[in-house]
């Protein structure tokens, strides 16, 4: 076969279908050659090297039958390969049989090294992106649009702190869990942060949600009583499943108040829902839970219209009451404008020149309520510092649009 | 593992403790012998320092002659003022050793490097 015939048998979807799969196993491998080996570190390379070797064979070869045996296959032979003077890691490796046993908790161990708070969060994010959902280098470098060299180089301080600085591979104690929960999720979520704000077209990114969505899913199988998991879960599912209805057929941004909304997939909302509802009902509040109901407030209202701004001011609230941030605030002064008016919300957003003014929806949202208010002039200055401050290409876009708008009337 | 806790004081702290009261001052004293009876079993040496206004130190890459300077080797808010040995299983116990200390408000733990003896 022509090499050149490749791309067009084997399209998109079936790359996505490949690394769907690989997520689907890579982890449970690396979770049980830690566990047999003792050495995070090598276990690691050992199914980054299976990983690669996957994607490069199944779309020629077609995908085995057992992709999980595979994939344990040549990962042990590299391993007996590679570690031929080391020789306790070898009989150890030598010893493992098909199938590798994989408990919850091997898997918990893992997400939590990954994400252990010794670690900068850069990494953290490389590493849990490579040994939990099996992502290899140059796919982390594509979705941030860094070079796989830094993605590498990340990689191995990471691995190798982790080594020197004796960074444990286990679950955390119960009374530490809190603060190690909210490193994870805090990963989790900037994925989700990440893969939402590209374009459309950016497909490599759009995979980061993906991939946020199943590390959060495996999460709350994992710990199924821990409410901000499920509230994170809630909160991208919602996002999800109104994805569609963000940009339009030439790949522009669309505003919320503009939005198709039957495209929105009511069902997956509704079970987003009731899985926050029964998050809530564990009375343990916290920040996903309050950004999963303020996105649920949106997503089952009908129109723009019939939204409940008055719940979303609320839930603002609570949420300033556990994290105070001033980003918070303007988020709620957006939702103050339907409640009390524009100029109100204008003021209040005025009080966080300070802290904001080097941030583009600062002055995206003074100028939706300067000319909301008449001061249409004002609003373009205000939206003209907006686009001077955001790189992302869609938002850059929105914001020509507007300032266009006003300079033809 | 071995690990290395260095306490490291800011201007604030030593601001803080110059503006207490003699028996407040001795209260937090007792705190941190506490803390330090508390963790004998881990702590395997260590030792409060001098001000680093005591400090000497010596360059041996400028040129061919040491060169002696007056004070630590960064000038800075933030200064060493003391180290502790530790014998712990893992960072996270360090960590949570460390979660407690009583004293000043920065702590670095640094992991040793078990050096063998060369074999003759």
């Amino acid at each position: 076969m022509k090499s050149a015939g490749r791309d067009a048998i084997y399209p998109e979807a079936t790359r996505q279908e490949l690394a769907g799969i690989v997520r689907e196993h890579a982890a449970r491998l690396a979770a049980a050659l830690v566990r047999v080996t003792g050495d995070f570190a090598t276990a690691e390379d050992l199914v980054q090297d299976a990983v690669i070797a996957a994607l490069c064979r199944w779309p020629i070869e077609g995908v085995p039958e057992r992709p999980d045996a595979w994939l344990f296959t040549v990962a042990r032979n590299r391993g007996l390969d590679a570690l031929r003077r080391e020789s306790n890691y070898r009989t150890k490796l030598a010893q493992l049989e098909w199938p590798v046993r994989s408990e919850p908790d091997d898997r918990l161990r893992l997400i939590f090294t990954c994400c252990h708070p010794a670690l900068p969060r850069a990494a953290q994010i490389a590493l849990t992106l490579r040994v939990v959902c099996g992502l290899t280098t140059a796919q982390i470098g594509r979705a941030f649009l860094i070079p796989e060299a830094t993605v590498a180089q990340r990689i191995t301080r990471a691995k190798r702190k982790i080594t020197a600085a004796g960074i444990p591979y286990r679950v955390p104690e119960p009374d530490e869990l809190n603060a190690r929960l909210r490193e994870v999720l805090a990963v989790i979520y900037l994925l989700l942060n990440e893969g939402y704000l590209s374009t459309a077209d950016q497909s490599e990114s759009c995979d980061l949600v993906d991939d946020a969505e199943w590390l959060a899913a495996q999460l709350n199988e994992l710990m199924p009583t821990e409410p901000e998991v499920a509230g994170l879960l809630a909160l991208i599912r919602l996002h999800r499943a109104r994805a569609t209805a963000r940009f339009d057929s030439d790949g522009e941004l669309v505003p919320l108040e503009m939005q198709d909304r039957s495209s929105w997939n009511r069902e997956a909302i509704r079970e987003a829902t009731r899985l926050l509802e029964r998050a809530a009902r564990q009375h343990r509040p916290g920040p996903y839970q309050i950004q999963a109901a303020i996105v649920a407030c949106h997503a089952e209202a009908a129109d723009w219209s019939s939204t409940d701004w008055e719940q979303i001011v609320l839930l603002y609230d609570m949420l300033l009451h556990l994290e105070p941030s001033p980003l918070t605030r303007l988020h709620r002064s957006i939702a103050l404008r339907y409640v009390a008016g524009s100029q109100v919300a204008l003021d209040e957003v005025k009080a966080l020149s300070e802290s904001l003014d080097h941030y583009h929806l600062y002055h995206a949202t003074r100028a939706e309520l300067l000319r909301d208010l008449g001061r249409s002039l004002e609003a373009r200055d205000a939206d003209r510092r907006a686009l001077e401050l955001t790189s992302n290409p869609a938002e850059q876009a929105l914001l020509r649009r507007r300032i266009d708008w006003i300079g033809d009337r | 593992m071995k690990y290395v806790l260095l306490f490291v004081e800011t201007e604030k702290f030593e601001q803080d403790l110059e503006a207490m009261s003699q028996p407040e001052r001795e209260r937090a004293t007792q705190l941190v012998y506490k803390w330090l009876a508390d963790n004998a079993d881990k702590i395997r040496g260590g030792n409060k320092l001098q001000p680093a206004h005591t400090a000497t130190t010596v360059r041996l890459d400028r040129g061919s002659e040491p060169f002696i300077t007056d004070g630590p080797f960064v000038e800075g808010k933030e200064v060493v003022s003391g180290y502790t040995e530790i014998e712990v299983a893992d960072l996270d116990e360090a960590l949570r050793m460390v979660s407690t200390w009583p004293g000043c408000p920065l702590v670095e733990i640094r992991p040793l490097l078990e050096m063998r003896q060369p074999q003759s």
